[in-house]
């Protein structure tokens, strides 16, 4: 729904559980509205659809869940490459391997850190709620366009298989820039060349350079994050997706326990929020980082606000009914409190 | 007001669509939900599970640890969450297919309704979600009967329609046990 609210209308995925709803959707209602849906061959046939489609200037999605996000990191990163945009959507799998349909959030690495190779990142997002992974959809197609990047929506199967009520928000009115390196054909107008491939003298590097700069630049302006009851916070929770859910109660049990504790829950987990986890633990000494992992995001947390606060960890890998409880978390908080 | 329940039982017995409807009822009367399944691979005969909460505020965590409410619909169910309701709590049992001597807790409130029979009085076992959620639905006041009817349209398939009067027969069959 977010995707055809942000006027996405070419999609092309191969299925796989627990995302399969929305190809499921989407082939039903693209048609009617002149878009295309294609079941490609398999998953690294469309992320090379996606990236042909996104760089004619049409804007464009692939989705998949985590087995399949492994086999399109070679057509993320020549999206990367080649600077251009379109959405990916992960509703993860545990893993490794085939590993399982249980939530997991053991993709954190992957999607953050560049999962192909050459050294890129893309926009990773990260709903909590039904309602946050339509806006953040709408919120990917944007800052794809804007920054010339593939953004991902990263979610897991408590975010993908939930239903709660949706305000079907309209389309941000954002101002983008023009899609002037689209290619064309044939046709008039000077040539257009999309590609990844620099082979002059220098011209790699500064390239690299070039995308390194847009990184710095989502840093300055794109990073989102949420802040709950963390001002006089003694322990600060740091969690990120559906966990962040169970955070949330875990935090607002022990506030009626009389403990000061809060949460930070980064929504965009590339850019990480770093200067908001810094300025929340010039005060806050002491930092629980929790992930339905055995330990990802913690790396990233650890490296802001080491020299200003002690990080402790709590996690479980993921697996069949290892949903962690708000009773379990509190535990947790109380222990590290 | 916060309202949590567990609804389990096998697949089969529409665990899922009685979540769904629970969630669809409580969105029309404009409270906040959220519905959470778990289910097995398999279509019918392995095990499925929902959660639902209700809130007029914050939902907060979908997932619940310990619920107000278990609606337990076959035996296994009763043995892997009969002990996980809140103490106070309630556990509403389809007395037809479940044995709730096993339940060892008088910390809870036990309604025991032979829910197959009186769906198969109605003359079809399969709206033994309905009778589960008539019963939920009395006991707890979170929904108004009118808007589980109203919700029914939403969760049912247009060409499933016709069997809307049957279902709200069932809801109020399940709704006659409890004592008011």
């Amino acid at each position: 729904m977010a995707a055809i609210e942000a006027g996405c209308r070419y999609y092309f995925g191969y299925p796989i559980t627990p995302q399969s709803d929305i190809p499921e959707y989407l082939s039903r209602e693209l048609p009617k509205l002149g878009g295309e849906f294609i079941q490609a061959e398999s998953e690294i046939a469309s992320i090379n659809m996606l990236l042909g489609a996104s760089a004619t200037g049409v804007r464009a999605m692939t989705s998949s869940s985590s087995p399949g996000i492994s086999l399109k990191q070679e057509g993320i990163s020549y999206m990367a490459g080649s600077e251009l945009p379109g959405v990916i959507v992960n509703i993860s799998r545990s893993g490794p391997g085939l590993g399982g349909i249980d939530a997991s959030q053991a993709d954190y690495f992957q999607a953050v850190k560049g999962g192909g190779h050459g050294g890129y990142h893309i926009v990773v997002l990260a709903p909590a709620s039904v309602q946050e992974l339509y806006d953040l959809t709408m919120l990917a197609f944007d800052l794809a366009d804007n920054y010339r990047m593939p953004a991902m929506v990263l979610g897991d199967s408590v975010v993908g298989q939930m239903k709660e009520a949706l305000v079907a928000n309209r389309r941000p009115d954002t101002k983008l820039p023009p899609k002037d390196w689209a290619v064309r054909g044939r046709g008039g107008g000077e040539q257009r060349v999309v590609k990844s491939l620099f082979l002059g003298d220098g011209e790699l590097e500064a390239h690299n350079w070039r995308l390194h700069a847009k990184y710095q630049e989502l840093k300055e302006r794109e990073t989102r994050w949420e802040e709950f009851m963390v001002a006089d916070a003694r322990l600060l929770v740091t969690a990120f997706g559906s966990t962040a859910r169970i955070v949330k109660t875990a935090v607002m049990m022990a506030r009626e326990a009389g403990l000061k504790v809060g949460l930070l829950r980064p929504v965009t987990l590339f850019p990480f929020p770093e200067k908001a986890l810094q300025r929340a633990t010039q005060q806050c000494k002491k930092v629980l980082d929790i992930e339905l992992n055995t330990g990802q995001m913690v790396e990233d947390v650890r490296l802001c606000v080491a020299r200003d606060a002690e990080v402790n960890f709590y996690g479980r890998p993921p697996g069949a009914g290892s949903l962690p409880t708000p009773e379990e978390l509190l535990e947790q908080i109380r222990k590290h409190y | 007001m916060r309202y949590d329940v567990f609804i389990s039982g096998f697949g089969g017995q529409g665990v899922l669509l009685a979540g769904n409807l629970l969630s669809y009822a409580a969105i029309i009367e404009g409270k906040n939900v959220s519905f959470f399944p778990s289910y097995g691979v398999e279509k019918r005969g392995g095990a499925a599970m929902c959660t639902v909460v209700i809130a007029d505020g914050d939902v907060g965590s979908p997932i619940v640890g310990t619920p107000s409410v278990a609606i337990i619909l076959n035996q296994a169910s009763l043995d892997k969450f009969g002990a996980k309701v809140k103490p106070g709590g309630i556990c509403i049992i389809n007395s037809s297919l479940v044995d709730t001597v096993a339940l060892q807790r008088d910390d809870v409130e036990i309604i025991a309704i032979p829910m197959n029979d009186i769906a198969m009085g109605l003359g079809d076992a399969r709206m033994v979600n309905m009778v589960a959620i008539g019963a939920y639905v009395a006991k707890s006041g979170v929904v108004s009967l009118a808007s589980l009817e109203e919700g029914l349209k939403e969760v049912l398939p247009e060409r499933n329609h016709k069997f809307i009067p049957a279902n709200i027969r069932a809801i109020a069959a399940g709704a006659l046990n409890i004592k008011c």
